[in-house]
């Protein structure tokens, strides 16, 4: 690749890849990493037999999550947009041939309720979203920078570097964008903040650290659009007046990793980065750095220590980063979700971006929306839009009755219960009913789920992830599991709760981080909106939602029972006894309370019993 | 010059003697990070063996006893917990002997957990040797580690 030396150069190299590309059919084959546990590759790679011998009348894009994991592995045909879901690779034939007959392969369509959807836009998961950052993955082979390029890459660098420091950060303060990472501050006065110190180096940072259990969007982005990450970590550069950028991701997204460095190398071949960029006086450059599985490390100050080489401790602020960050200079640190916003925010203007949204909070925010609905996947949606347009009408939640609460937020965030799915989605509705924004998890949870459990769950994790630095969350979230342990396994007290409360409390005010503030929230939101349950966990010895081992039994109805024998056949423990074709039985003694026969049964014969006495010993 | 000690001096001068990266190469080379080797990079860099220890202890990805030919980890992410992660792992540890961060005393198999791997729509998740496995059960887990060792045993 030839450098590129001035702004027009750019240009005309959009010009010229425009020019060169297919204009007919392209098949876009969403190759995300959950894509890929879904066997996506081996479609892609069906796909690219497929067209064998057919010229260039249908061509093969490989890109990133198109977001819609439910549908997994899932292919859209540009340009009418037809969307066809979970194929095998031996659907890659009927559908290449359909497409060059101008024709639909009907099974596999997407369907819901009775009805089907041909185009992506028709499908109600895409329908209400508005997928300004994600829009462009079903376009874009990751590895291949020109992509991005042809769809108005780096457009906005070249705008911005010859705009004014100030002129960006006034444009950023006035379109509203706050961080998308969990604490929602103004990205703009973050960045004035690092501008005004006085120092010849400075760091941007993109944290790339995703640790909250069930949110991805970091890492869907990194892996599906790297290079609108890297524009915006350039364009924040250049207006705090960093020389040198660093991604620090998460190892255990391997792909994410190659990406953003493949990206980094082409945006370095271009002359995007490195010395004098665009002939505009500015240089700059990235680096990688790949985390160690530390959950703690997302905090900004142990980020900071992590990259130079110390544990991932936080340390007391102020100072904060843009005053004393990285190896001593003043540091910005944005999240990858805040910093992919920005190239759009220069490009279209303020106005426009905080057009979107509600008073307080502007633009998107993009959701992982898992657990109990029908339609998982990646949402991205408007700020100000309610959870249960977001919950039932994208994420199709089966039957109002049955969703009890969604869990926002990760481990630092609470859960909602239904009477509150009217809010709208912003920062402050999510903190004014005890959960956080976060990073933007999403965990639907229905009549199946035990608040406690979950509650303990995420108490567990924190307990674990907790750096040790201050007692109070050290000891503090291992009491709190200690006594959740207690009350799921029945040997809960009254009392108990208000020793939750107490302690939650005295964590949250004591604590030194983001970690340790905001870790009793999983506790303290679950004790304010589901006490019934771990009081009938407590007085009733029940565990409504089946979950607690110490309050249920499975049980084979005899009714039902057929005799098929797949019970046993499945059961780890031996605990199954019948003969085939006739009425099969449980040993209570060696009955683990595993489940996995009751998910097994086609015949709907093993129930599931909770309370009355403690079931197990 | 030893072959340890270049390979040290390699690492120290490409990462710039920050300590992460350095250890990251380290076990990727040997599989975990063996002793001696640690003292070696204490020396070369200059960090103190303390502070060497203190950072390959803080961080769950390092591992100071060899791993196993296979690596399965069991994602356990909330998605995967919901879904009866914890099962998976509950049934390979009882086959296989091993609690979660052990191995084999064959030094087959490694079983690890993970907090989240970001592919919760699919849950659960397990990865076997670098490989993603959507909607796992215990018994298809099984099955799939069996058959990757079976295999592992004859092309040896």
């Amino acid at each position: 690749m030839t450098k590129l030396l001035r702004p027009e150069q750019l240009g005309k190299l959009r010009q010229r890849i425009s020019a060169s590309r297919p204009k007919d059919t392209i098949i876009s084959i969403s190759c995300g990493t959950c894509g890929q546990a879904r066997g996506a590759l081996k479609v892609a790679q069906a796909f690219k037999e497929a067209i064998k011998g057919l010229g260039k009348k249908i061509s093969i894009k490989v890109t990133g999550c198109h977001g819609f994991c439910e549908a997994e592995p899932s292919v859209i045909i540009f340009p009418e947009e037809i969307f066809y879901r979970n194929l095998k690779p031996e659907d890659a034939k009927r559908i290449v041939k359909s497409t060059l007959d101008g024709k639909i392969v009907d099974d596999l369509i997407f369907k819901e309720d009775g009805n089907s959807f041909i185009y992506m836009s028709e499908i109600p998961f895409y329908r209400k979203q508005m997928r300004i950052l994600t829009g462009n993955h079903p376009h874009i082979n990751p590895m291949n920078v020109e992509d991005y390029i042809a769809l108005g890459g780096y457009k906005a660098l070249a705008k911005a570097l010859w705009m004014s420091p100030e002129e960006i950060i006034g444009e950023i303060k006035c379109s509203g964008l706050r961080g998308r990472g969990g604490a929602g501050f103004p990205m703009g006065r973050k960045w004035e903040i690092t501008r005004a110190q006085k120092n010849n180096i400075k760091y941007l940072i993109c944290n790339a650290d995703e640790g909250d259990p069930g949110a991805y969007m970091d890492r869907s982005l990194l892996e599906g659009n790297p290079h609108s990450v890297i524009e915006g970590m350039m364009i924040g550069a250049y207006a705090i007046g960093a020389g040198e950028g660093w991604v620090y991701v998460r190892n255990e997204y391997p792909l994410a990793v190659k990406h953003v460095t493949t990206a980094i190398k082409q945006a370095r071949e271009l002359g995007l980065l490195g010395e004098n960029i665009l002939g505009s006086g500015f240089s700059f450059d990235i680096k990688v750095a790949k985390g160690a599985g530390a959950f703690v490390c997302g905090e900004e100050t142990a980020l900071i220590a992590s990259i130079e080489g110390k544990r991932g401790l936080p340390r007391q602020r102020p100072l904060f980063p843009a005053q004393h960050g990285l190896f001593g200079k003043p540091t910005n640190i944005n999240n990858v979700e805040t910093l992919a916003n920005v190239p759009i925010i220069i490009e279209k203007g303020a106005d426009w971006f905080s057009g979107i949204g509600t008073k307080t909070s502007k633009g998107t925010k993009i959701f992982s929306l898992v657990g109990k609905v029908q339609n998982t996947g990646l949402v991205e949606v408007p700020m100000g839009i309610t959870l249960r347009e977001v919950i039932f009408d994208i994420g199709g939640a089966l039957g109002s009755s049955k969703v009890k609460a969604v869990q926002i937020g990760g481990p630092s965030g609470g859960c909602i219960p239904q009477e509150l799915f009217h809010l709208p989605v912003d920062y402050e509705s999510l903190t004014g009913v005890g959960a956080i924004m976060g990073s933007g998890g999403m965990i639907v949870m229905d009549e199946n789920t035990c608040a406690v459990d979950i509650a303990r769950y995420f108490t567990n994790f924190l307990q674990e992830e907790s750096c040790g630095n201050c007692s109070i969350c050290r000891e503090g979230t291992q009491r709190m599991y200690e006594i959740l342990t207690g009350i799921t396994e029945g040997r809960g007290k009254e009392e108990d709760l208000h020793l939750l409360e107490e302690l939650g409390g005295i964590i949250k005010d004591v604590s030194l981080c983001g970690l340790g503030q905001t870790a009793p929230n999983p506790v303290l939101s679950t004790l304010r909106y589901f006490k019934d349950e771990y009081n009938a966990h407590i007085k009733e010895e029940k565990c409504h939602a089946g979950v607690c081992k110490a309050f249920i039994q499975y049980m084979i109805g005899f009714k039902k029972c057929t005799g098929c024998g797949l019970c046993k056949k499945n059961c780890p423990q031996m605990a199954i006894e019948g003969e085939l074709k006739k009425q099969h039985s449980i040993l209570q003694n060696k009955c683990i309370r595993c489940g996995i026969c009751y998910d097994m049964c086609t015949f709907d014969a093993v129930v599931k019993k909770t309370g009355g006495k403690k079931c197990l010993k | 010059m030893t072959e340890i000690s270049k390979f040290i001096d390699n690492l120290i001068a490409r990462h710039g003697g920050l300590l992460i990266p350095i250890l990251q190469d380290i076990q990727e080379r040997y599989n975990y990070l063996p002793e001696k080797v640690l003292r070696q990079v204490a020396k070369t860099s200059g960090i103190s063996l303390r502070d060497v220890y203190g950072v390959a202890s803080f961080y769950s990805a390092f591992s100071f006893t060899p791993k196993g030919k296979h690596i399965a980890t069991v994602c356990l992410g909330t998605a995967c917990h919901v879904r009866g992660g914890a099962r998976i792992v509950d049934v390979l540890s009882k086959e296989f002997g091993i609690n979660p961060g052990e191995t084999t005393s064959d030094l087959q198999l490694t079983l690890q957990t993970v907090n989240c791997l970001g592919c919760c729509a699919i849950g659960p998740i397990i990865v076997v040797d670098g490989e993603y496995y959507g909607q796992m059960t215990p018994q298809k887990t099984l099955k799939q580690i069996k058959k990757l060792i079976k295999k592992g045993a004859q092309s040896d």
